[in-house]
């Protein structure tokens, strides 16, 4: 019994050190000006303001960032999706020349970062014309090796009968991936969405390279931005924080079984 | 069955087509296109009329051998991957341990709380940390001043600076590799470490000698992952402190990107790439070859 509260309070222990830059955050985003500059540093707002907001909003225009952020974050899903979710399901279950040589490509490419073509990507968009547009920032997240992986070690479980029974029933290829197999892929499909939908969203490097017009930010991109010219804005920086971060760890907070499965499933393959 | 055949595979490559497209034009061909950059003197030049672009062979990686930043931007890569992989894989074993503990009551809650630094976004919290580590305002050097420690200049100092992203970069990932630890944990018999407990053996000898032999493979699965994600530090630099102080946290990926971007000398960042490529293939390799050779796998 003693074992089982010195275990459980040294692990609430532990978590409430992991979230309290996540609280302190939120707390300093409702403290007036300066205030947070202070010794000893206040833990809690005095009188509560949203003059922060209102300023991010108002002054800064962060509602066109936010606007960014889930307009390239929600076609980066749809996308991704539309893109690997067929191919993961085509390289378990269809029987096709080449399939197994090309799925082993794939997984070799795995291995290497997608930074190490990064230079000549940013040349390839710029003769497309597609450099500083939404469309630029998208790209990267056509090419989603590790959906297909994910989608794929999924679609293996899907017993062949079920599909041969649908042939057999004269139902072309296409119609059973429709009818069949997506009811069946639901939790995979929704992991492979928040997974995308997070990483586009916390993406950094990418759209700082490929947008440099200010009005096509995502919210990343504005905030580091933002940071390097109001150094001194504390509580005006950690508004900003709370808004980039809070949609996806909410997200992420009502869909976390989905996520956590996910990520298992990836790594012990990875 | 003949015609089902021919239909399956003509399915199959409709399926895969686009996502194999997608991947050969905007992943395979520029990674194999920065190889050939590397030796071009792709510049700003360039850039303006391609007609200005050369071959020049290896000049580009003689000049970089030669370039004093570069150095410095490997050894502190080389530092990250020294002193932050065993760092981010104690911690996260740890925090592991401590969730998998069978006296630990509620365990989704502590869970879901370690890992939730994981997901949020990188520029955000680095900007958070930034103030945590503020000299004087700082709740860290606050908390130090309690135990009559410091105050430290975390980001100011070119000794303290290092340590200081670490700090962050640790806090932001453990949680990720603690729930790879955890489901191989799962897999360790309760009754190895009840039966090691009987014999007598310490807490540390239970570690040694039973938890850590049975999760071998999964301790170097989470090094190579994170000895790559350190080879790959960007973000942190960039908007914690810049690269500064006195170019103390100017890492290789900062460096390809400064080279690249700011300053246009595309072929030059090229060659970074590449050889980072070549630095994180290297790493992973040995790894995997030391774990054959102890029988890890």
């Amino acid at each position: 019994m003693m074992r089982r509260w010195a275990v459980t309070l040294l692990a609430a222990f532990v978590a409430l050190v992991t979230i309290a830059p996540l609280l302190w955050m939120v707390s300093v985003s409702f403290m007036a000006p300066g205030e947070a500059a202070r010794v000893p540093p206040p833990l809690l707002p005095g009188s509560p303001t949203l003059e922060n907001y209102r300023q991010l909003f108002g002054t800064y225009g962060a509602l066109r960032f936010l606007a960014n952020s889930l307009l390239v974050s929600t076609l980066a899903t749809i996308l991704a999706l539309l893109f690997t979710v067929p191919a993961g399901y085509a390289f378990a279950k269809l029987r096709f020349r080449g399939r197994d040589a090309t799925f082993r490509l794939l997984v070799a490419a795995l291995v290497v970062p997608a930074q190490i073509g990064m230079l000549p990507l940013f040349l390839e968009l710029k003769a497309m014309g597609l450099v500083n547009s939404y469309a630029g920032a998208l790209v990267p997240w056509l090419a989603g090796i590790f959906g297909i992986f994910l989608v794929r070690q999924y679609c293996l479980s899907i017993p062949d009968e079920m599909l041969e029974a649908a042939r057999i029933d004269g139902a072309g290829e296409g119609v059973i991936l429709r009818r069949i197999v997506l009811p069946v892929l639901t939790p995979i499909i929704v992991t492979l969405a928040l997974f995308v939908f997070l990483s586009s969203w916390n993406d950094f490097m990418w759209p700082l390279i490929v947008l440099a017009d200010q009005r096509l930010y995502t919210l990343p991109v504005a905030l580091a931005a933002l940071s390097r010219e109001h150094v001194q804005d504390n509580e005006l920086m950690m508004a900003g924080a709370v808004v980039t971060t809070l949609p996806v760890l909410i997200l992420f907070l009502a869909l976390q079984r989905f996520y956590l499965n996910g990520l298992l499933a990836g790594s012990v393959k990875g | 069955m003949n015609a089902g055949r021919r239909s399956q595979a003509r399915a199959g490559w409709i399926m895969t087509g686009p996502a194999l497209v997608a991947i050969l034009i905007f992943f395979v061909l520029p990674a194999a296109a920065s190889l050939a950059l590397s030796f071009t003197d792709f510049d700003i030049y360039a850039l303006a009329d391609i007609g200005n672009l050369r071959f020049i062979g290896f000049r580009n990686y003689e000049r970089l051998l030669e370039n004093p930043l570069f150095w410095k931007a490997t050894t502190n890569s080389l530092l990250f991957v020294a002193i932050g992989t065993p760092f981010v894989v104690v911690l996260s074993l740890f925090a592991a341990m401590l969730v998998n503990s069978r006296w630990l009551a509620w365990r989704p809650l502590w869970r879901v709380a370690l890992f939730a630094p994981y997901v949020t976004t990188l520029v955000a919290t680095a900007v958070v940390w930034r103030y945590l580590l503020h000299t004087r305002y700082g709740l860290v050097n606050y908390l130090l001043s309690l135990v009559g420690a410091g105050p430290v200049d975390w980001l100011g100092s070119p000794t303290a600076s290092l340590p200081a992203i670490l700090l962050f970069v640790g806090w932001k990932s453990f949680g990720y590799n603690m729930i790879i630890f955890l489901a191989a944990l799962q897999t360790v018999p309760r009754e190895l470490e009840e039966a090691a407990r009987i014999d007598g053996a310490g807490w540390f000898a239970r570690l040694r000698h039973v938890t850590l032999p049975a999760i071998a493979p999964t301790v170097l699965l989470v090094s190579v992952l994170t000895v790559a994600a350190m080879f790959q530090l960007f973000t942190e630099p960039y908007v914690m402190t810049q690269g500064g102080p006195a170019q103390s946290t100017v890492t290789i990926l900062y460096f390809m990107y400064e080279e690249g971007f700011k300053w246009w000398n595309l072929g030059s960042g090229a060659a970074v790439a590449f050889l980072l490529f070549l630095c994180v293939l290297a790493v992973t390799l040995v790894q995997l070859r030391l774990a054959r050779r102890g029988g890890a796998i």
